[in-house]
């Protein structure tokens, strides 16, 4: 596992049915290009976080491809319709294999 | 299907606005900060101090103004965790002696401080806990570990006006750092006051400087995306001009930091802030 | 120490030189390829997406980068002037609400941020950006 990798997440508690609500997400990752070099003139090898998905119970909002030009931490901002309450699910994908995952749930009125 | 589509740019029209502060005015989740008060009576070559915010643009301000949009806020979250995380010989994390980390607030406003004879800064008092009461070994002084918890411990004091003693025994220290700070060292022959006191606000190639502050520390930089610490910045500014670094943690830097810190008097403690 | 440093310049300063005569970004051959891999050779159109970057960027490590696309079903990013143009692909799903979406990007230096949307009904739309990335002061 990558060292010190950890997500946050912000979602409002409450919505009213089919609102439009704003997601911010961040997670704090190096996110190595593979372009950089190490003080001997060797390439660093690349290891970033190559996707990342926000799922509200089971139904897809977004899915995003990163490449290494995504900067350190990497940040996302949109938007999403919830038709009920439930929970959201954000996953992120390492190139070392590992995920993180995290929740959030959301009461709809 | 157009009734959604209009929310949504109005939506991203509004969060355009919200970036759009006033760039002479911060504000942090609706709390606002000083950036701008008269000098210190010991200043004599400044009349108005500024906070480094002041100098960057609006995209970099705007990091600063929501502590979802601040970077820096993940570190202060691995923060919590290492203040509630046991370690060393007495079993003890740092939450076993202080309960509540808001207990700290107005801690960051008085360092450095002189305990016992010695300037001591926030880092020496994290350190000094961690070895004679938790019997765990010091953290590393611009390490990550280092950096997240006085973050943490330094958020608490956000909002609270700088106010650091430079009388009694504090004033031989402060010396000694108004001595540094007016130095001239390195290759290129430099000073602290060159840049940050004859020139803010001009342009070194295509940044601007600033009065070199330090109210905002650990600070998140955009160039190393992490926070550093402000002994790690003296160090960065020092290898700029050519000039061999002192020691983080060292009493040349401790000395400075009180001294610059009496220069940012009532500024308003911005930490964890977002750099260039 | 110095000499790494020297190099480092002389290579700059080479990319730089070769950028300026030929009139275009390094690497922007690369990304009308990958964009006409995408399309398929397909018309663009535009004036459909907008894309929100700024004009100056005071780091080029972290550049926030917003995109608006009102009926696309995938946006992909595109930096013509970084060694790898390819940013960033957003593909919406059911329960996206507008089809907009921000990040922070890093961009090698000067250069155009270019969003392509392939539309719900299949066509394809383009909006660009150009962002000056300055040269730190202390340092770089």
């Amino acid at each position: 596992m990558a060292t010190g990798v950890k997500p946050r997440v912000k979602v409002p508690k409450s919505a009213a049915a089919g609102d439009t609500i704003t997601i911010k997400t961040l997670i704090s990752h190096k996110m190595e290009s593979g372009q950089r070099k190490d003080d001997d003139g060797n390439v660093i090898p690349r290891s970033i976080i190559n996707r990342f998905t926000a799922d509200f119970n089971g139904q897809n909002v977004i899915d995003v491809t990163l490449e290494p030009a995504i900067s350190t931490n990497p940040y996302f901002q949109f938007e999403a319709v919830v038709p009920e309450s439930g929970e959201f699910t954000f996953t992120w994908y390492d190139d070392d294999g590992d995920v993180y995952e995290t929740t959030k749930k959301i009461s709809v009125s | 299907m157009r009734t959604t589509f209009s929310i949504a740019t109005a939506l991203i029209l509004a969060a355009g606005t919200g970036l759009a502060q006033d760039s002479n005015s911060l504000s942090i989740e609706g709390e606002p900060m000083v950036t701008e008060v008269a000098a210190p009576a010991h200043m004599e070559n400044v009349d108005t101090i500024y906070s480094g915010w002041r100098f960057r643009s609006q995209e970099t301000q705007a990091l600063e103004t929501d502590d979802f949009e601040n970077p820096a806020m993940v570190f202060v979250d691995k923060g919590i965790d290492l203040f509630d995380k046991v370690e060393g010989s007495e079993g003890k994390a740092c939450s076993s002696c202080h309960e509540d980390v808001a207990d700290f607030a107005g801690l960051r406003t008085t360092l450095p401080r002189v305990e016992d004879g010695e300037l001591v800064t926030m880092e020496n008092l994290v350190n000094e806990c961690r070895t004679e009461r938790m019997g765990a070994e010091p953290w590393k002084w611009s390490g990550g570990q280092m950096t997240a918890v006085t973050a943490l411990i330094g958020l608490q004091s956000r909002g609270m006006p700088v106010n650091v003693a430079i009388d009694g025994e504090a004033a031989p220290f402060w010396e000694k750092g108004k001595e540094l700070y007016y130095t001239k060292v390195g290759q290129l022959q430099m000073a602290c006051s060159n840049c940050h006191e004859d020139n803010y606000g001009v342009m070194i190639r295509a940044d601007h400087l600033s009065q070199g502050q330090i109210n905002g520390f650990p600070t998140y930089r955009l160039k190393n995306a992490k926070l550093n610490s402000a002994h790690g910045r003296f160090k960065g500014c020092m290898k700029n001009i050519r000039a061999t670094p002192y020691k983080e943690g060292g009493e040349e830097f401790l000395a400075l930091e009180l001294y610059l810190a009496s220069r940012g008097q009532g500024l308003s403690v911005e930490t964890p802030s977002v750099r260039n | 120490m110095d000499l790494t440093r020297r190099k480092i310049l002389a290579i700059g300063s080479g990319t730089f030189a070769l950028a300026s005569l030929t009139g275009l970004p390094a690497f922007a051959n690369q990304t009308e390829e990958a964009i006409a891999a995408l399309t398929g050779g397909a018309e663009i159109g535009e004036g459909v997406i907008t894309i929100d970057a700024p004009e100056i960027a005071e780091n080029g490590n972290t550049v926030p980068i917003s995109v608006d696309a009102p009926g696309a079903a995938q946006v992909t990013l595109y930096a013509d002037g970084n060694p790898l143009p390819a940013v960033a692909t957003f593909t919406f799903g059911p329960l996206s609400a507008s089809r907009s979406a921000s990040t922070r990007i890093r961009l090698a230096g000067t250069q155009n941020v270019i969003a392509i949307a392939k539309m719900e009904d299949g066509t394809f739309q383009k909006a660009q950006a150009n962002v000056k990335v300055t040269i730190g002061g202390c340092g770089g």
